[in-house]
């Protein structure tokens, strides 16, 4: 097989393994709209890194995290409610990207690949981006591990017993934001959230411990993935949707597993 | 009790999230081994009283000072933990730290929870999480257990048990307690001292005093005030429908209620 489809896969599985634990974090904390809205804020990343010739990585990278921050900041008045905010964050910032591609002349013809992903176009550069990134994401996630689970399950609970609960959720939004950074190069903009969130709700009914749930989400995303590629080169199908069609099918699968919360023992 | 060391102390507070007054001028202390129940009608602002004395929000007026070093046990009210998050009791436990294995061990059989410890979090019964939730806040070794309306969704019975469970805590590890309730009757046997409050500081005491004060029983009724009902405490205000502060003479003043009483 061609070597690019190798990258491809690499890549995909990369993101995968990253995509499992930080999305059970998204479907625990239900913040599924916060990841859409920091993915939709990279396009307005990659126009800027077009505009100011920087490189693209670093541009979706660094537009994320000021999207992560800004969310943190504007969610202490609370004179909105969080999904307006998001709402409101997320499509400005979409179409503010899409409005600046007109001055990006060669982001326009690509912009389609940056909408649904274009994991077939992974370089060896992406490649370094997606493993040392997600590693560096990974590790972070893992020191944070307890304190977050901590406060995911009750915060002033966690609060009280000492975990510094503020630090804690802004650290996890920053990583976040690098997660769904490494993610858009798979699925692309539009379908970000999904590779982040499917996994992880197939992996329920699999886990019976947070830890289960975060390896199971991973590995559902890497069969998705390998899934996708391989129908999207059979039948020449998109492989962004491709690999979101088949993390579907599996969580359909995963709920025919019974629920052990309505067993009864 | 000026020999008992004193680990909390809350002077004057006045919460106002968002420019409504929730809090009007409390004061309330802790101190070590004692159990104080703080009770009043839903709405009173209990739950934002216990959180400013936890440190979980901050009084715009007044000042809360808590011991160096203060341990806290807490147990929150209504923990509910999204079916999408599998965690086992046992996980639940061990969130909340670290403990020597002799005193979880200990903690387990005091407060019978060892047979849950394999079971999904979500498939325990309001009255044995309660209990999950005591043990949690006991593996801390606090100084102080807050409790906020540790029997709410319990029957009768797991309720009799919860306050049992208390006194006995109390008893044999020496850390005192802070109970909120929204009802005096049910907390009286285990307790030392009562703060009844409804946005200001209705009245504090002791117990068998507090249910004869005319606050305390125009808030809640007769039923633990018996007929004797001799009190030299007299009053200076009634209570409007919302709980504000009325001077007699506007609204309606409950029959045989005296002016002047002191507060605080």
């Amino acid at each position: 097989m061609d070597e690019f489809i190798w990258r491809a896969l690499a890549g995909g599985l990369g993101v995968a393994l990253i995509a499992g634990p930080f999305g059970c974090f998204i479907v625990w904390r239900r913040m599924a709209y916060f990841g859409d809205t920091l993915a939709h804020s990279a396009l307005l990343g990659v126009t800027l890194g077009y505009l100011l010739d920087l490189d693209l990585n670093l541009g979706i990278v660094a537009t994320s995290l000021a999207v992560a921050v800004l969310l943190v900041a504007a969610g202490r008045s609370q004179t909105l409610g969080t999904d307006t905010l998001l709402g409101i964050v997320s499509h400005s910032a979409l179409a503010l990207g899409i409005v600046l591609t007109t001055f990006v002349p060669d982001l326009r013809v690509d912009l389609m690949s940056y909408l649904f992903g274009d994991i077939l176009a992974v370089t060896g550069a992406d490649l370094l981006w997606i493993w040392g990134g997600g590693a560096l994401a990974g590790l972070a996630l893992l020191a944070l591990w307890r304190p977050l689970l901590a406060l995911t399950v009750h915060s002033e609970l966690a609060e009280v017993e000492g975990v510094p609960v503020t630090l804690v959720r802004i650290a996890f939004m920053l990583l976040l934001a690098i997660a769904v950074s490494l993610a858009l190069k798979v699925v692309g903009i539009v379908l970000v959230t999904s590779l982040l969130i499917i996994p992880a709700a197939a992996a329920r009914r699999l886990a019976g411990s947070p830890e289960q749930m975060a390896v199971a989400g991973a590995a559902l995303g890497c069969v998705a993935v390998a899934g996708g590629l391989g129908g999207s080169l059979v039948w020449d199908t998109p492989t962004g949707p491709s690999v979101v069609v088949t993390a579907s099918l599996l969580f359909l699968l995963s709920r025919l597993v019974p629920d052990r919360l309505s067993l009864s023992r | 009790m000026p020999d008992r060391e004193r680990l909390v102390e809350g002077r004057g507070l006045v919460f106002r999230p968002g420019g409504q007054t929730v809090l009007d001028g409390i004061d309330i202390t802790v101190d070590r081994g004692e159990i104080v129940s703080l009770i009043g009608p839903n709405g009173a602002g209990k739950t934002s009283l216990v959180r400013l004395v936890l440190g979980l929000a901050r009084p715009d007026a007044g000042s809360v000072w808590r011991r160096d070093g203060l341990v806290v046990g807490y147990v929150p009210q209504r923990l509910v933990i999204d079916p999408v998050l599998p965690l086992s009791a046992q996980r639940f436990l061990a969130l909340g730290g670290q403990a020597p294995a002799a005193l979880r061990a200990e903690v387990l059989a005091e407060v019978g929870v060892a047979h849950l410890l394999a079971r999904p979090v979500q498939r325990i019964s309001g009255g044995e999480f309660q209990r999950l939730l005591l043990a949690r806040a006991l593996l801390r070794r606090p100084d102080l257990l807050v409790l906020d309306e540790p029997v709410q969704g319990v029957d009768v019975t797991g309720q009799a048990e919860i306050y049992e469970m208390i006194a006995r805590i109390r008893e044999r590890r020496g850390c005192a307690v802070l109970l909120v309730s929204h009802d005096l009757h049910l907390v009286m046997a285990a307790t030392d001292r009562v703060v009844c409050i409804n946005r200001h500081l209705c009245c504090a005491g002791h117990p068998e005093t507090v249910s004869r004060h005319p606050e305390y029983v125009a808030l809640f009724g007769p039923g633990l005030a018996d007929k004797l009902a001799h009190y030299a405490h007299r009053h200076d205000h009634v209570h409007g429908a919302g709980g504000e502060v009325l001077p007699i003479g506007e609204g309606a003043a409950p029959a045989g209620m005296e002016a002047r009483h002191d507060h605080g």
